[in-house]
């Protein structure tokens, strides 16, 4: 039998599937079946895309629907998710996926595309402490996107072009128009494209890890989603945080997905 | 759990903290449903099973101006929410 996790983001739809086995009589997890779907115009009928995106990771990993028992959401769109047996949010699922992947972690960032959250976990994965940014899009991947675009860069190139700038160059602004419009002066003003780079990617790291210090520092950093993929991001939120050492778990998107698949197979 | 509910703007940081550890019995009988003129607080469950108090979620993109009311310029010595809430589970962050 198998347990789902569906992390209903607002740009993508993430499916985890756990298999639950028992080896030698004791329960074990086995996971790594995994789905992932790209949210369309027509997709904004939220229930539609998560029906769409849990056919889909069924078909591939070759499950009947019938042999999952349960299916906890996550992620902004977790109420839309009709087929859910529960829904946490995602600070518990991302807590816990975060844990389980780098177990050695305490402090979890989550950077999302439209959100970005400290959270404070224990060994088991459990929230201590968390903190959002419940206003500020400048700290959340679509404003790294959205300034790539600006600068006519593709998102990996972005990343990689930040890495060749050793300049610091403050980005002044709280809100990402105003932020953009900082962006724009700078293009006008002849300064470097990886110049820039690095001041947007400076600017989303220092907005993260003031959410990250809310909650206290401790332990290993692990961060998990879509901005992991961002190299340049993860050296700038090195240097905000001061650490040598970000703890970056594998395919860090299904992150949250899986701390909901955990949770469902644990029957929360 | 120490849940932050608020945001960080260029103005400053306003969070309320609710340490829901001291929500899960309240012994002052959810004191910050009533204490809180503007009526901010409600009572959720949270993902642990546990009936706790959480900021509105109308209210958290609008806490330094929400909350003004309440702190020294608008006549309290103290802010009704941390007054009413005996086991001191909130905290604001200005």
């Amino acid at each position: 039998m198998y347990s789902a996790g569906i992390d209903m983001g607002s740009r993508t739809v993430k499916v985890v599937f756990l298999e639950e086995l028992k080896v030698d009589g004791a329960p074990q997890l086995k996971w790594g079946v995994k789905g992932k779907h790209i949210m369309f115009p027509e997709d904004l009928d939220a229930d539609q895309a998560a029906e769409k995106a849990f056919d889909e990771a069924l078909q591939a990993a070759g499950i009947a629907r019938d042999k999952v028992t349960r299916v906890v959401a996550t992620g902004a769109g977790r109420k839309q998710v009709k087929f859910a047996t529960a829904d946490v949010t995602e600070v518990s699922a991302g807590a816990k996926g975060a844990v389980f992947m780098c177990p050695t972690a305490r402090t979890v960032i989550d950077v999302g595309a439209e959100e970005g959250r400290g959270i404070k976990a224990d060994g088991d994965g459990k929230v201590v402490d968390f903190a959002g940014n419940e206003k500020c899009a400048a700290g959340a991947g679509a404003f790294a996107e959205s300034m790539s675009r600006a600068l006519q860069l593709s998102l990996k190139d972005f990343g990689q072009a930040s890495l060749r700038s050793d300049k610091t160059i403050p980005m002044n602004a709280q809100c990402t128009v105003f932020a953009e419009s900082e962006v724009v002066s700078l293009i006008h003003s002849s300064t470097p494209k990886e110049d820039i780079a690095k001041a947007v990617l400076d600017a989303v790291a220092s907005r993260v890890t003031a959410m990250a210090r809310r909650v206290g520092i401790e332990g290993e950093v692990a961060l998990i989603g879509g901005m992991v993929h961002n190299v340049g991001f993860v050296q700038s939120l090195k240097t905000a945080l001061g650490v040598d050492q970000v703890l970056l778990p594998e395919m860090p998107e299904y992150v949250s997905a899986l701390g909901a698949a955990l949770l469902a197979a644990e029957n929360k | 759990m120490i849940a932050n509910y608020g945001y960080k703007d260029g103005s400053g940081e306003y969070y309320i903290s609710i340490d829901t550890d001291k929500c899960i019995s309240c012994p002052a009988g959810r004191a910050c449903l009533t204490a809180c003129p503007k009526g901010m607080f409600e009572i959720i469950t949270d993902d642990y099973d546990d009936e706790v108090a959480a900021v509105k979620q109308s209210f958290r993109r609008s806490l330094a101006f929400d909350c003004t009311g309440c702190k020294p310029a608008g006549g309290y010595s103290s802010l009704p929410c941390m007054t009413g809430c005996t086991p001191g589970a909130i905290k604001h962050s200005w």
